[in-house]
Parts: C-alpha cells; sequence; structure tokens
C-alpha cells in the first residue's frame, strides 16, 4: 500500500499560515526523506517556529497538507515516534523544581500512557540516555542549577528517551558557548549516523552546514532545498557580498514577490 | 497521658484530628501543583465561594427543613466545583490574560455569599467558626466526607502523577506527547475545589489556600527534585496541622490560625537555614 515513492518522514504540500489576516507561511511544500539530516534556516520571524508547531500539531495550517510517516496528521497518534527539542529559555521555568532524572523520564510518559507507571526497564532507558548525553553524574542534580548546555543535553535526552525516529530541534544553540555548540552538532551527527532523521531549525548558518545533508530556507517561502554541496556554493557567493544571512534571505524575497 | 485519655474520650477531638491529618496531606500535595503552575491564588477564589455555598445552605435552612438538617459541606463542594468549572470556562474568554478569571470568581463568591448571610440575619457561631476553623465543630458526618474525598483524591492523583508532572513542567513538551491538557486539567481543577472544601472545617475558608501554599513554599526551599517536594510539603503540612490543633485546644483559640501560624514559622525557618548555609 504504501508508495515506495511517498516514503517520506515528513511531506508538506502546499502548506499555508496565517496569523488573522498576516501570512506567515505561504505554499510551503517540503518533504524529509527517512536518514536525513536537514537543516532549517531563516531569518528572526520568518516563521520557523510557526511552521514547527503545524509539523507538531500545535497549530492549525489555514491551508494545505501536512503527513507524518505517511499518514495525515489529524489521524497521526505515534507521537512517540517523534522527539521534540524547543528553544530552551521560552519553553520551561528554570526555578522548577525536577531533577535531570525526573526531567528525562518525562520524555516517556506518552508512551507509558495513561494508568501505568514507569517500569525497571523505563527506568534503565532514562539512565542510557542521560549517559548518551554524558550527563550521568548530574542526574540527582535539579534542571535549574545545571548551565545553558547542560540543560540543553537533559531536553536532548528527554527526546531521545523515547527511541525517536524523528528528531525535530527548535533552536537548540540559542544561549549556550561555542564549544558547546560544536560538540551538540557532533552529536546530532552521531545520532543521524544511528539512523535518526533530524530536523534542526536555526538562524545561525555557520557550523550546522558541516553535519546536515540538506539545508532549506524560509521566509514565508521556502526556498532552497538541497544537498550541502548546493547550498554552500550559493552560501559562499552571498557571503562574498558581505553579510551571509541577510544577503540570503533579501535575494530570497525579492524572488519570491 | 492526660491527652491521650482526653482524646479517646470525646469523639469531636478524635473528628477534629483525622480530618487534620487527612486535609493536611492532602492540600500541601495539590498545593505543589498550583504552586509549580503559578495558580496558587486559585485556592482563594474556590474558597471564597465554598463560603457562599455554605451560606445558601445555612440561609436556606432557616426556611427549609430539608437544608437544616444536610450538612453545609455539601453544597459548600457543590459551590466549589461549580465555581472550578465557571474558572476553566472564563479561562478561555479572556485568553491573552488567563489570571482575570480568578479575581472574577473570588470577588463573585464573596460577594454572593455577603448576600446571603445577610439574607439569613447576619453572623452567627456556625459561620465564624466556618471562616476560620474549629476543634469542636467537625462532626462525623464531616469526617466521613473528608475521607471519601481523601481517598478519591489520592487516587487521582497516582493515576495522573505523571500528566500533572508534565504538564506543570513543560506544557508544550506535553502536548506533543500526547498528553490530554484540558482533560487533566480539568481534573485537577475538581480535585482542588474538593480539598479546598474539605479542609474549610479545619483551616476555616479565609485560611485554606495557606495550607496549600505555605508548607509548599517550605518545601521549595530545600527539596531536590519533584517528589522531595511532595514530600517536604506533606512534612511540613502534617506539622503544621497537628501542632496548629494541639495548641488551639489549650489556648481554646481558632485552630486556622494557629495552624497557618506554625506553617508561617516553618517557612522562616526553612529561610533562614538555607540563607546560612
Amino acid at each position: 500500500m504504501v508508495n515506495e515513492e511517498e516514503n517520506y518522514v515528513i511531506n508538506i504540500q502546499n502548506l499555508s499560515f496565517q496569523y488573522g489576516t498576516r501570512a506567515v507561511l505561504d505554499n510551503i511544500n517540503l518533504k524529509v526523506k527517512e536518514g536525513a539530516f536537514l537543516g532549517l534556516v531563516g531569518p528572526n520571524g520568518s516563521g520557523k517556529s510557526t511552521l514547527i508547531k503545524c509539523i507538531l500539531g500545535l497549530l492549525q495550517p489555514t491551508k494545505g497538507e501536512i503527513r507524518l510517516f505517511n499518514q495525515s496528521l489529524s489521524k497521526f497518534k505515534q507521537w512517540d515516534k517523534i522527539g521534540f527539542v524547543s528553544q530552551k529559555a521560552s519553553s520551561f521555568n528554570t526555578g522548577f523544581p525536577a531533577s535531570v532524572f525526573e526531567v528525562v523520564s518525562m520524555g516517556l510518559f506518552g508512551k507509558v500512557g495513561l494508568f501505568r507507571f514507569l517500569t525497571k526497564q523505563h527506568k534503565e532507558k532514562v539512565r542510557e540516555a542521560i549517559e548518551l548525553v554524558g550527563m550521568t553524574e548530574y542526574m540527582k542534580q535539579n534542571i535549574g542549577e545545571l548551565s545553558g548546555g547542560q540543560q540543553q543535553r537533559v531536553f536532548i535526552a528527554r527526546a531521545l528517551v523515547s527511541d525517536p525516529q524523528l528528531l525535530i530541534l527548535d533552536e537548540p544553540t540559542v544561549g549556550v558557548d561555542i564549544k558547546s555548540v560544536n560538540n551538540f552538532y557532533a552529536m546530532l551527527s552521531q545520532l543521524n549516523k544511528k539512523g535518526i532523521t533530524l530536523l534542526l531549525v536555526t538562524h545561525d548558518v555557520s557550523g550546522m552546514t558541516d553535519h546536515v545533508t540538506a539545508v532549506a530556507c524560509l521566509n514565508k517561502h521556502l526556498h532552497f532545498h538541497g544537498n550541502t554541496k548546493d547550498f554552500e556554493d550559493n552560501h559562499r557567493l552571498s557571503a562574498f557580498h558581505g553579510q551571509e544571512v541577510h544577503i540570503l534571505a533579501h535575494n530570497h524575497e525579492k524572488r519570491g514577490q | 497521658m492526660e491527652m491521650i485519655s482526653v482524646f479517646l474520650q470525646y469523639e469531636f477531638l478524635q473528628n477534629a484530628f483525622f480530618s487534620g491529618i487527612m486535609v493536611g496531606f492532602l492540600a500541601p500535595i495539590l498545593g505543589v501543583f498550583l504552586v509549580v503552575r503559578r495558580l496558587s491564588l486559585i485556592a482563594d477564589a474556590l474558597s471564597h465561594v465554598t463560603l457562599s455555598g455554605i451560606a445558601f445552605s445555612l440561609l436556606l435552612g432557616k426556611h427549609v427543613l430539608f437544608f437544616a438538617t444536610l450538612n453545609p459541606l455539601y453544597l459548600g463542594i457543590a459551590f466549589s466545583v461549580a465555581g472550578a468549572l465557571l474558572i476553566e470556562q472564563l479561562r478561555t474568554v479572556y485568553k491573552t490574560y488567563q489570571e482575570l478569571s480568578i479575581p472574577i470568581i473570588l470577588s463573585g463568591g464573596i460577594g454572593l455569599g455577603v448576600v446571603f448571610i445577610s439574607l439569613a440575619d447576619g453572623f452567627n457561631t456556625d459561620l465564624f467558626n466556618y471562616l476560620f476553623g474549629s476543634v469542636i465543630a467537625v462532626t462525623r458526618s464531616d469526617l466521613w466526607t473528608i475521607t471519601i474525598i481523601t481517598v478519591a483524591v489520592t487516587a487521582l492523583l497516582i493515576i495522573f502523577y505523571k500528566e500533572l508532572f508534565f504538564l506543570s513542567f513543560d506544557e508544550e513538551q506535553a502536548i506533543v506527547s500526547g498528553v490530554n491538557k484540558r482533560l487533566v486539567h480539568l481534573i485537577f481543577i475538581i480535585m482542588v475545589a474538593l480539598v479546598i472544601a474539605s479542609s474549610m472545617r479545619i483551616v476555616g475558608i479565609l485560611l485554606v489556600s495557606s495550607l496549600m501554599t505555605l508548607p509548599v513554599a517550605a518545601s521549595m526551599r530545600i527539596a531536590k527534585g519533584f517528589k522531595q517536594m511532595f514530600l517536604f510539603a506533606i512534612l511540613f503540612g502534617q506539622l503544621s496541622v497537628i501542632i496548629g490543633l494541639i495548641s488551639a485546644y489549650h489556648l481554646n483559640l481558632a485552630p486556622g490560625g494557629t495552624i497557618v501560624m506554625t506553617a508561617v514559622i516553618i517557612l522562616l525557618i526553612t529561610i533562614i537555614i538555607k540563607r546560612n548555609r
């Protein structure tokens, strides 16, 4: 039944989204193959987070269709296949008294389901996920006591603990120092090699291109969607003119209108 | 020794003590979720709504025989749950100013209560006991009601612990992993309404919210992790209720005051200890 051609982890067709009368996303088409590592870049306010929220079902698109794992979003129920790491600063209050172990175990709640409890195996999985991101020694510490980079590792562990096949990261490196960012990207590459499909959303182009397998640019319209080599050629060209991201975005806007 | 024999002799002391233990257990637990979700004021709003329910029951009792024999707590509980549902409804009306629903219900509750009290011909000792709690006014019927609520709420908390924890920590992520936010929140706020109505016999309407927030505020200073938050909050809640009830009995004071002052002292101690470290 599943057509070979249609075997995409994410398949977005003619997607538009409006806040009131303001169009934020206009006719977006995006396909992400299994095993891909897609970088989605765009300036602030370009609709990146809106697109992610549409994919996760947190916002209803005005037009168009989203399919996840070859299933229409409205019927999609296997949310444990998807791990999501949101912009760190906005999504939780740092004073919350929860230990690293407790935070990571939340990633299993959807899978465990109502009326059931975490078993020994689940707890073992939590420990493994914490070890994978190198945070074992902080397991019992409160999340608020950690540095930005460490917190982000914990949130990755939470997203990974349910063995997702797709990992979506929304600006995961905001507020994380350069050295941690490099380690972070290296870790993502490793996960990708293990077969996890990755969608990385960022406004920071540098540092990302070495790791991703494809890049898409978003500024209301989706402009570029190809392999990293094409993007880097394009990127070099615009860098030649001066500021990289801005020029890139600028060109697109003209072409789009 | 003398205390124990007095305790065994008088039923009202047993009622107060056992009700107090249960309330000192439930209120801080729900308080943890209220505090971390920044909803502490909901407790105040619902307690005032409970007051209007009780005043209404006392008023009806003057005119209708059925209500004269009915425990006023029942109508209090009904009002409290209705108030909780109203708050939820108002939160969807004021999407960008959700906290507005709390003062609206709070003032509506107290306003309605005052009207009922005036109609019922002013204050009496009954009402005083409901406002500030009482060691002697807790009946067997109250004790049974509180027991049933304790069992039900504890069971619900065990069932929905994961979901409540996740929603409190990070709402967006919780929804993405498939937690039904509306359902869980509705069940939670009904639990809060039930616990407030049952706590009111011991600490009184005006002080119910402090039993939900002060032990939690103290626990927050020293707890490592979410589970410890509960352990310390329950410990402090129990200490406050037991010390408060005993001193209220001996000093002939309303227990609401002594319980809350004990909780305040515990809170101050935790603040001082943490600062000196």
